[in-house]
């Protein structure tokens, strides 16, 4: 099967801390895959360098075919992206935001504007599309960012966390869309989230990274068996441990490292 | 060309959106205008200087569009925050294009409320000699934004967060528009302060403003253009280089 997204080796380090190390796996052609991690394990740095906003530190990335670092416009034209945090001008209208987005990724005009009607109609922001997005709520804001995502009709679409702050009906139905797309156009989805149940519903094949580095690789039904776990939480526990990941060992080490830049300020 | 064009409408939808700012910005230009020139007016007028207003007024207005220019470029940090920047850097358009859009939306934006300021000092009494050279004002209040729309930008791709934009102000705006001959006039400052003047990248621009309004030009018309439009014209380029580095 055709691979989209093939990463080997990957790593990626901020000063002396190791965001992402050495991790490698590959996504077919069609295939929904859940990376799925405890808080600050790596997963939207991850996404970061797939999706050419940050270069690796090492390692190699083939999206769609192409590298990330080199032929930007190739990779960018094939993905759709849903990024965890905020991405919307809230100074625009939706209709507006998806326009813009529209005309940055070379939709045609009046394919254009079809399509914009046919996904806030979708994601349920008809009624409200020529409101200012700073008007909206969190959830439609968030609905919005995934109807701008699928706008261009990407053959790869990139959710970190997509569904945070929907609703349970949203939630379905907006996953319903994502698999159908699956099915029919063999768009590839590569998606984050902490909820367990919705990865074990919706991800054919995942991956869960810890600390950096990939822990464990198959489908949910592999990671069920391998960790004697009747559910995918229990199984996610299993491998990851049941401490919450603080930030503090992070702070102490961006301490560190300032203290070492200044220290070598000093020197000179 | 296309995102060029959507990305400088937003900067334009977002300026025509905003009264409060539009306003606010007024604010200082105006403060001025007013303290400066009628305070000094008379003593201006005794030591053989003429019409203070005259000499005044294209250095408020150079001073309008400087802020409004570098605060455009500064508002890359605001959209790396609320996150718009994000949408536009994995789009399948150059970085130069994004950044060639934004600069120029900034620029428009600035020009407008130095359009604004000009003929608030209009009414406060500014009489522009010939309507001859009206336009080459123009060309000169656009120079002056997009040159400092580009110096902004590179202050925005730099910077992570505004911890640093009072700094900006203080240290680098601020000087550039005290010493750059839009209050005073280079004669009779000592000579280090002149040549300060004449380092000043808007002095020239300073300058072909006024002289398009009086038709007296310090440096010339020639050198004015001249050495505002490279300057221009490499600010482009230092500015979409540093924005092209951006990461996430
Ligand atoms: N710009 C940065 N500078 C320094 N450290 C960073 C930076 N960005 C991320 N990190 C660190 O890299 C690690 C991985 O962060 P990342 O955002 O990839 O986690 P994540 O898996 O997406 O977590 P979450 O589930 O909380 O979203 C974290 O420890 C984080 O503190
Ligand atoms: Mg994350």
């Amino acid at each position: 099967m055709n691979e989209m997204i093939v990463v080997q080796d990957l790593v990626k380090n901020y000063g002396e801390f190791c965001a992402v190390n050495h991790v490698s796996f590959s996504v077919p052609e069609g295939v929904i895959f859940g990376f799925l991690g405890p808080n600050g394990a790596g997963k939207t740095t991850t996404i970061k360098m797939l999706t050419t906003v940050l270069d690796p530190t090492s390692g190699t990335i083939r999206v769609n075919g192409h590298d990330p670092t080199r032929e930007q416009k190739q990779v960018r034209q094939s993905f759709g992206i849903v990024f965890q945090d905020p991405s919307l001008d809230d100074e625009l209208t939706a209709y507006e935001n998806m326009d813009l987005h529209g005309v940055l990724y070379g939709v045609p005009r009046a394919e254009r504007h079809q399509r914009i009607d046919m996904l806030v109609e979708f994601v349920g922001l008809a009624e409200r599309k020529k409101d200012l997005v700073k008007t909206y709520s969190g959830g439609m804001k968030r609905r919005l960012e995934v109807a701008r995502a699928l706008l261009h009709r990407p053959r790869i679409l990139c959710l970190d966390e997509p569904t945070i702050g929907l609703d349970p009906q949203t939630r379905n139905h907006i996953w319903g869309h994502i698999q159908q797309l699956s099915k029919d156009e063999g768009v590839t989805v590569f998606f984050t989230t902490h909820y367990m149940d919705e990865a074990d519903r919706v991800a054919s094949d995942v991956a869960v990274i810890d600390h950096g580095k990939i822990v464990s690789h198959g489908s949910p039904a592999d990671l069920k068996q391998r960790t004697n776990c009747s559910n995918l939480e229990d199984a996610f526990i299993a491998l990851t441990g049941h401490a919450i990941r603080e930030e503090e060992a992070n702070a102490t080490d961006r301490m560190r490292m300032m203290g070492r830049a200044w220290r070598g300020s000093g020197r000179r | 060309m296309k995102a060029i064009y959507i990305l400088c409408l937003r900067q334009l939808k977002r300026y025509v959106r905003s009264p409060a700012r539009i306003i606010g910005s007024l604010g200082q230009p105006i403060l001025f205008l007013v303290a400066l020139g009628f305070g000094f007016r008379s003593m201006f007028a005794r030591a053989g200087g003429g019409n203070y207003i005259n000499f005044l007024s294209p250095g408020i207005v150079s001073m309008a569009i400087l802020f409004n220019a570098v605060f455009s470029g500064i508002e890359i940090i605001w959209d790396r925050q609320f996150g718009f920047l994000k949408e536009t850097l994995v789009a399948p358009v150059s970085r130069t294009e994004i950044v060639l859009g934004r600069m120029l939306g900034g620029a428009i934006v600035a020009m407008a409320q130095g359009i604004i300021v000009l003929v608030i000092c209009v009414i406060a009494g500014f009489r522009i000699q010939s309507s001859i050279l009206l336009p080459l004002a123009v060309v000169f209040m656009f120079l002056i934004a997009l040159l400092f729309a580009g110096i902004g930008t590179v202050f925005g791709s730099v910077l992570q967060d505004m911890q640093g934009f009072p700094l900006i102000i203080n240290f680098i705006i601020m000087p550039i528009f005290f010493f750059s001959g839009a209050i005073f006039s280079a004669n009779g400052l000592p000579r280090v302060m002149r040549i300060g003047l004449q380092l000043n990248p808007l002095s020239y621009g300073v300058d072909g403003l006024r002289g398009a309004c009086s038709t007296v030009f310090a440096y010339g018309l020639t050198t004015d253009l001249a050495v505002v439009t490279v300057l221009t014209a490499l600010l482009l380029g230092i500015g979409s280089y540093f924005f092209s580095k951006i990461q996430l």
